[in-house]
């Protein structure tokens, strides 16, 4: 079974959504954004979701474009992003790995897919990579045993939200809303609605909802209808911010009362 | 995707394709979609719409009635025969897509894409822009068409290119300068991807090359094969043959596919895509996607891209703004690999040896873009000898560029203007060249520009 199922089956059982916080590696450096991970295990995450730097960030918004342009600068790669995922497995939480495609491509997909489950990661998730471009990494993953999280957004249709469901495993990435990550006031409707749907085309998989996120009481929202609560920007400020380690951690107190505040999604 | 022409209704005909891509809009190993899911339903949207409006005879008169009227085609076909001293003797032919309305070949897709935007009912377009053609060529058709406009545009673009973003603001369009990254024509794709994916439900990306996520590739040329559609003709008019070559610069390949598609399957012609070599492919300073990248992901398709051990994009270097870019159009990397096009690079140079050339000799100035394909006729006219017919595509015209090139050869009296190199340092009259008061010398060429 799926070690990410598995956790968040496990947060379940104890009448809560599962929290899953997201950080690139390198920034402000390696270390730091290291520490940084530990320190939200620590604190109650359940996974980390850990990015690779990418130039063309495509889906994210300025936040962490801002950060993740620092750690493209400075040369972080895949052998950092392995790194993080030892530390992360180390501290007793779930690694799964965010990347756009092209860094994975030209490292090697089953290089990569080996050394990942080597270093004791989860899986990938990946926001640029729909299932029908993904026939290596389908086979790859097999293999290898990883999880392949792909995303749905509001605008997928019935027929690809079983497609897509159907080729995931771990859990199912619910974008909430159309556009770029970034906190927002509101989390929209849009997110209850889909996970509805995304539950009515394959019921069996875990649906943990991201984009927009920031703070306890939106995650005590989301965690009433989804199984996991996705926050990334929110983390990417503190660290922008410079409040480090420490403000990681205070933001994750926060989001892990909020998941519990909420009682078992339905 | 058919790739055989659809059954012809009334006397508007579109011409076969070429075999690719296929239906989910991969040639070869190249192209795809690597695009986030939420905007997957706007890609089949935007298919399903093109497939049903290209063989739709209301569309294809509309189109055609625009090509003609609007844009001012078909553009001629110019032989320049005092240039033609300078490429060893071979005959040389321009297509002058420099005549268009708006001034290059972008015009041709735009008017195309944003007919379809009105057919899915959208009342906003977006594009990128490098140069500002397309930006241009977009303000223009959505005033046409009453369409609301923003274009984004990388600053260090706009800087370079002022007189198009005040061309796209007196059209109407917004413009937005693009600060991230490199700040050039790749972020400024970034952030309209960005746009798009949140404002989806009004809002149609008219994208501006053949490059991008299924459909932009096929859709793209299928408005821009017009080029080489007229071309083909007109040179069997008036030659009787075909040509030997056809040249045209790529950035990320729209002219080129243009001008290449309907000559694909003459086996005979060589296809020659000159690329932006910058200050020398071995530089690393440049834009030489397929001579210096190798295959990879960027906006949205596989394809050839410059990029580092990381998987990272690497900024690119160009003197021209519309070939300053790191990737390129999957059906251009899927020429080169089954070998039926060949591509070059063209320093940045060369391009201006050449774009003085033009202006000099025939009373032409080009666009820097495609000043690259100049300098790639001068180069294989001296291989191929003098018997040879070769087909330029001069895509654009350089009244944009004019700026840069007073720069480049140091022109004008301006003491806040860097020279940078002129010609009498980078230019040698090429060998066998007609005598040197007829060849293009440094300063004399520039004080004349």
């Amino acid at each position: 079974m799926s070690i990410l199922a598995e956790r968040i089956g496990a947060a379940k059982a104890e009448g809560r959504a599962a929290l899953i916080g997201y950080l690139p590696v390198g920034y402000p450096d390696v270390d730091t954004s290291i520490e940084a991970m530990v320190a939200m295990v620590e604190a109650g995450c359940d996974a980390i979701e850990i990015g690779v730097p990418y130039s063309d960030p495509g889906i994210d918004g300025p936040v962490i474009q801002e950060a993740v342009d620092v750690a493209v600068r400075a040369g972080v790669g895949i052998p950092d992003v392995l790194r993080a995922v030892r530390a992360v497995a180390h501290a007793g939480a779930v690694p799964v790995v965010m990347t756009y495609w092209n860094p994975i491509e030209r490292y090697g997909v089953e290089r990569f897919a080996t050394d990942l489950a080597a270093a004791g990661g989860a899986g990938l998730i990946t926001p640029d990579l729909i299932p029908e471009e993904a026939g290596e990494w389908i086979a790859a993953s097999d293999r290898a045993g990883l999880d392949r999280v792909f995303l749905v957004a509001p605008s997928s249709t019935d027929a690809r939200l079983r497609s897509t469901t159907e080729a995931s495993r771990g859990f199912v990435y619910v974008a909430s809303t159309m556009g770029v990550t970034g906190a927002r006031d509101t989390v929209s409707d849009a997110a209850r609605t889909l996970v509805a749907r995304t539950r009515q085309a394959r019921p069996d998989i875990a649906l943990c909802v991201g984009l927009g996120v920031s703070n306890g009481d939106q995650a005590a929202e989301i965690a009433a209808f989804a199984d996991g609560v996705i926050v990334g920007s929110a983390y990417v400020r503190e660290m922008l911010e410079g409040r480090g380690a420490e403000g990681v951690r205070a933001l994750t107190a926060d989001l892990a009362e909020g998941v519990r505040r909420a009682g078992v999604p339905a | 995707m058919t790739t055989t022409s659809p059954p012809q209704t009334g006397e508007l005909s579109l011409p076969a394709r070429p075999g690719w891509p296929d239906e989910t809009g991969h040639f070869g190993i190249f192209g795809g979609r690597f695009v986030p899911e939420a905007l997957i339903a706007a890609l089949d949207e935007l298919t399903e719409a093109y497939e049903a409006m290209r063989v739709d005879p209301a569309f294809l008169e509309e189109f055609a009635r625009l090509q003609r009227d609007y844009t001012g085609r078909p553009s001629p076909v110019t032989e320049v025969p005092k240039f033609a001293e300078h490429c060893g003797g071979a005959r040389v032919l321009l297509k002058r897509e420099d005549l268009n309305h708006t001034g290059s070949h972008k015009i041709n897709n735009v008017l195309g894409q944003a007919l379809l935007t009105k057919r899915i009912g959208k009342t906003r377009v977006i594009a990128e822009t490098g140069a500002g053609q397309h930006g241009v060529a977009t303000a223009t058709a959505a005033a046409l068409m009453g369409l609301s406009c923003t274009v984004y545009m990388g600053e260090e673009d706009t800087r370079r290119q002022a007189l198009n973003v005040a061309r796209m603001r007196l059209l109407g369009a917004e413009v937005i300068p693009v600060t991230t990254g490199s700040r050039t024509l790749k972020d400024a794709i970034n952030e309209a991807f960005r746009d798009w994916v949140t404002n989806v439900e009004t809002t149609n990306y008219v994208f501006g090359t053949v490059a991008g996520p299924h459909p932009f590739p096929a859709m793209v040329r299928d408005f821009q094969r017009v080029i080489g559609d007229e071309a083909r003709a007109q040179v069997l008019e008036r030659e009787g043959r075909l040509p030997d070559a056809v040249l045209a610069c790529v950035g990320g390949g729209s002219n080129a596919i243009g001008i290449f598609t309907a000559f694909v399957p003459d086996d005979g012609v060589r296809l020659i895509g000159l690329e932006a070599g910058g200050d020398g492919v071995d530089t690393g300073r440049h834009a030489a996607t397929i001579t210096g990248g190798s295959p990879g992901v960027l906006h949205g398709a596989r394809s050839y891209l410059l990029q580092d051990h990381n998987g990272q994009t690497i900024e690119s270097h160009s003197i021209s703004a519309g070939l300053d870019y790191p990737g390129v159009g999957p059906e251009h990397s899927y020429l080169n690999d089954i070998g039926r096009a060949e591509y070059r690079p063209v320093t940045d140079a060369e391009a201006m040896e050449a774009f003085a050339l033009l202006c000099r000799t025939e009373g032409i100035i080009p666009a820097i873009e495609s000043a690259h394909a100049l300098a790639g006729a001068m180069k294989l006219g001296q291989e191929v000898g003098p018997d040879a017919l070769l087909l330029v595509n001069l895509s654009g015209r350089g009244d944009k560029d004019v700026e840069t090139a007073s720069r480049w050869f140091g022109l004008g009296d301006r003491e806040d203007v860097d020279p940078g190199p002129g010609l009498d340092t980078e230019q040698q009259p090429t060998e066998g060249a007609v005598s040197n008061d007829e060849a293009v010398a440094g300063q004399d060429a520039g004080e004349e520009l």
